[in-house]
């Protein structure tokens, strides 16, 4: 194995320079390290103003999504060894805004985020003990409470590209996230948003954002199934007198 | 530019975010701000991953829990604050399962728990292996149900503004655009975490670098117990990545190079094949990690380009109950080791964890300075005492988070400020955040070369077993350090997302942190829990039996002085595990 691999790295510094420019990084290659090793790497000894987030180095805060080699990953669970002999190319996330260098702007995710309720709506106050819930009810919505926010999804989304206000694959996953528990009763309240044009039918199946999750919430699952449901309860709503809804 | 709030919250992990809601809901009027250096999701509370401790049933029972936790604690809790705790973890978890946290359940549909090290009975909820990821997400997506909170993502807070033993708010950066802001309040709360990140090797995040513990520190107010640093016993090296306790409480062996279970021979108990509370592989952290060292001294553990490493052995628990009970284990030592442990040994070292001393606070998480308190790991309350249990962490966030929110509720509206002097004070920080770094031209030295430096020097000087003379070395080495700071290069004089900046701030408030720890280490003349003097291997209740507390005074001169231990109803006794 040669022991350097370069690193082909996006910058843009927006009091700088009006478009983004690629620099390149020659490090050590070491089969422990993953890109985000490579980027502190960098960082620390070679060009301090390199800026990307990172925080948990063990993929579960959701910081460090970038483009790598193409494809959308987190950095840190992504080897050089498995992009060897290089030069492995880093970029920002696609599909949103870039601040500067690999750091994209989150905002509009961060602003969508209450818009779906991603909280437990009881419909009395709670028992003085736990709500029970066998094993298969938390395997209902289980899948769907492991996503880390890393967005993923977002960058690989075709229609989140296109249309701003689709509230894309990991609202809505956590949407049925809640949905789906049988501790809550928010469905109702919630059939609103997703069902609007920019909820669920924005969307047109392509997959890619379950494709591209590290951490297999199957957003594009979420999805249909909740395609289904509100497929059916428009239809009870068209049927049924209100109170039989 | 100067915002007020009613109250400001420093930090969005599990602490801060528990405090906000306590506001929220006690005094809906109220307006609260919580910054956050990250978003808050990001927050280090995510990767915890064993559990949370509270009594859920009989048999146990709240004197069982306290009991636990300080004899865990090497006797140096406050345990007036270990009642408090153990009576109101079980309500604060039990409120978290209310608002939706997915709690591992039993076939019956009942909360489920674990075994934990140092518990004598089984009482740590958990959440499969992602606990800490589950219980955040659950508090921030439950905060923003309530209107009066606003937040400061991305804002990083450089100081405390202080005027006449008062605290009146802080000064931040927002990191994507520049701008320095004073946001002031009538109350701040610091929930700003740990700081393992002092230390060469270590499970916390990249941001836990004691930032709360210096912004205290420098505002006066004094720090409690700060040489008491835990060392976990299982990190994966290299990485440092956590291999959770839970994987030990599940039936995991520790073994030498030999295969054989070396916990036995140092006063743990005997080998059985399940899981034994209390006992062996369920000993107490600081216990397993001292027993790591002696390992090496004789020569039975196997050499890596890491370090020493022994062995956590898996294989007998079978692919079932590791995929059901420990699935992220599974997927950290796949991913970062490259082993699978249905099939292979994982190698493990000690590796810096927690700190259980901090901000010293009352018993609902005031400090020494009016208007200031402190929650979460940040805080010493103190229910850690000189070594910490796994999984009463995440309860203690959730407890006296709780607490210093309802507290801050309660005080609310009793002063009219803030002090005119607040404004020229931060004034004075927006100017040297301007001139010293934004502007600093021609440095010499890389941050990362100090920050290393510093970080041997923490192992060297303060790790597992310390002494006069390494804690002697270490504090003379800081003072070199220190003065090299200060003539760092910061390269990046841009505006827009500058990580260096923050990285330059970082690191100085990692100076201050590692002075504390070693000022205060090289004081005790005694071993206790996670603080091991080679010179004076035995605890000393004569003389310490006593919080350490350390105070700045103006220039970087610092004083340490004693409070008494509080004693309830568990007077001092001998530590006894295994029988
Ligand atoms: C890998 C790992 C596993 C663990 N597992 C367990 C377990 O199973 N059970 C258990 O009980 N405990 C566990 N712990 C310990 C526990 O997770 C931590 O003690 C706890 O999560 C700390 O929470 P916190 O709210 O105090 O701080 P954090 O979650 O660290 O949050 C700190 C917050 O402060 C903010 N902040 C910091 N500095 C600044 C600044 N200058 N300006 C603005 N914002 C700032 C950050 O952005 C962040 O939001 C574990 C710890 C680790 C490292
Ligand atoms: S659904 Fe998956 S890819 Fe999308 S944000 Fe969540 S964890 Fe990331
Ligand atoms: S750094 Fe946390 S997910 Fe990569």
């Amino acid at each position: 194995m040669a022991d350097t691999i370069t690193l082909e790295v996006a910058r843009y510094r927006p009091e700088q320079e009006d478009e983004p420019t690629t620099q390149c990084y020659e490090i050590p290659m070491r089969r422990e390290w993953t890109v985000l090793d490579g980027l502190n790497h960098v960082k620390d000894r070679l060009d301090g103003t390199l800026s990307f987030r990172w925080s948990c180095r063990m993929g579960i805060c959701g910081s460090c999504g970038m483009t790598i080699d193409g494809d959308p990953v987190l950095a840190c669970e992504t080897f050089l060894t498995d992009h060897h002999p290089g030069p492995v190319r880093v970029e920002p996330l696609r599909n949103f805004p870039v601040i500067r260098d690999l750091v994209v702007e989150l905002t509009d995710f961060m602003a969508k985020l209450p818009h779906v309720m991603p909280w437990l709506v009881a419909d009395e106050p709670p028992p003085d003990t736990e709500y029970l819930q066998k094993p298969a009810e938390v395997d209902e919505y289980q899948q769907y409470s492991m996503c880390i926010n890393c967005m993923l999804c977002y960058a690989a989304c075709p229609v989140y590209g296109l249309e701003r206000d689709f509230l894309g694959p990991a609202l809505i996953a956590l949407a049925q996230r809640y949905n789906l528990d049988s501790r809550d009763h928010g469905d109702h309240d919630r059939l609103e948003i997703l069902s609007a044009p920019e909820g669920i039918w924005d969307c047109t199946f392509v997959g890619e954002c379950s494709r591209a999750c590290p951490k297999g919430v199957d957003p594009a699952g979420a999805i249909q199934r909740y395609k289904l449901e509100a497929a059916k309860r428009t239809v009870r709503s068209l049927l049924l007198p209100r109170g039989r809804r | 530019m100067s915002t007020r709030y009613d109250v400001v919250i420093v930090g969005g992990g599990g602490a801060g975010l528990r405090a906000a809601i306590a506001v929220a809901e006690a005094r809906p009027d109220l307006s609260i701000a919580i910054i956050s250096k990250v978003y808050p999701m990001r927050s280090h509370t995510v990767s915890a991953e064993g559990g949370a401790a509270a009594v859920i049933r009989p048999p146990d029972t709240l004197d069982d829990h306290a009991h636990d936790t300080i004899s865990g604690g090497d006797w140096l809790c406050d345990q007036d604050a270990v009642e408090a705790f153990v009576a109101e973890a079980p309500g604060e978890l039990l409120r978290l399962e209310h608002w939706g946290c997915p709690w591992s359940r039993e076939p019956d549909g009942r909360i489920a728990v674990r075994p934990f090290g140092g518990m004598r009975r089984v009482r740590t909820w958990f959440a499969a292996d992602k606990t800490g990821f589950h219980l955040l997400h659950t508090l921030f997506q439950t905060s923003l149900r309530y209107p009066s909170i606003v937040r400061y993502d991305e804002w990083f807070v450089t100081r405390l503004l202080v005027d006449d033993g008062r605290v009146w708010g802080v000064v931040a950066i927002e990191v994507m655009s520049g701008r320095i802001d004073a946001i002031t309040a009538e109350s701040v709360i610091l929930c700003t975490g740990g700081c393992g990140r002092v230390y060469p090797f270590t499970t916390n995040a990249n941001i836990s670098t004691g930032d709360g513990l210096a912004l205290a520190y420098r505002a006066g107010a004094p720090l409690e117990d700060m040489e008491f640093v835990q060392y976990h016993p299982t990190g994966l090296p290299f990485t440092g990545i956590l291999i959770s306790e839970a994987a030990r409480a599940e039936g995991g062996w520790l073994v030498n190079r030999d295969g054989y279970r070396y916990l036995q021979d140092y006063n743990l108990g005997r080998p059985a094949p399940g899981p034994v509370l209390r006992s062996m592989e369920l000993g107490p952290r600081d216990r397993l990690s001292q027993a790591f060292v002696k390992e090496v001294d004789r020569g039975r553990t196997t050499d890596t380009p890491w370090g020493p490493v022994v062995h956590l052995d898996l294989r007998h628990l079978g692919a079932e109950v590791i995929e059901a009970r420990l699935p992220f284990v599974r997927e950290l030592c796949r991913d970062y080791e490259h082993v699978d442990p249905v099939r292979e040994l994982i190698p493990v070292r000690p590796v810096v964890h927690y700190m259980m001393g901090g901000v010293s606070t009352d018993l609902v998480g005031a400090t020494a300075l009016d208007g200031l308190y402190a929650a979460g790991e940040t805080a010493c309350v103190s229910i850690n005492g000189a070594n910490r249990l796994g999984s009463n962490s995440l309860p203690e966030l959730l407890v006296f988070g709780a607490r210093a929110g309802a507290a801050v509720a309660e005080a609310a509206g009793r002063h009219t400020g803030p002090a005119p002097a607040v404004a020229a004070q931060a004034r004075d920080e927006e100017h040297r955040l301007e001139s010293d770094l934004l502007h600093r031209e021609g440095g010499r030295e890389r941050l990362a070369t100090i920050r290393e430096e510093l970080r041997e020097t923490m192992e060297q000087g303060v790790g597992i077993y310390r002494s006069g003379d390494s804690t002697a070395k270490a504090a003379d080495k800081l003072y070199e350090l220190r003065e090299r700071c200060r003539n760092a290069a910061v390269d990046d004089h841009s505006r827009v997302f500058n990580t260096e900046l923050v990285a330059a701030l970082e690191l100085s408030f990692l100076l201050d942190v590692a002075e504390s720890i070693v000022r205060c280490a090289s004081l005790r003349e005694e071993s206790r829990g996670a603080h091991q003097r080679t010179d004076f291997p035995a605890r000393d209740d004569e003389r310490f039996l006593a919080h350490s507390q350390i105070r700045r005074t103006g220039d970087g001169a610092s004083t340490v002085s004693y409070r008494p231990v509080t004693i309830t109803r568990w007077p001092p006794a001998e530590r006894v595990y295994g029988r």
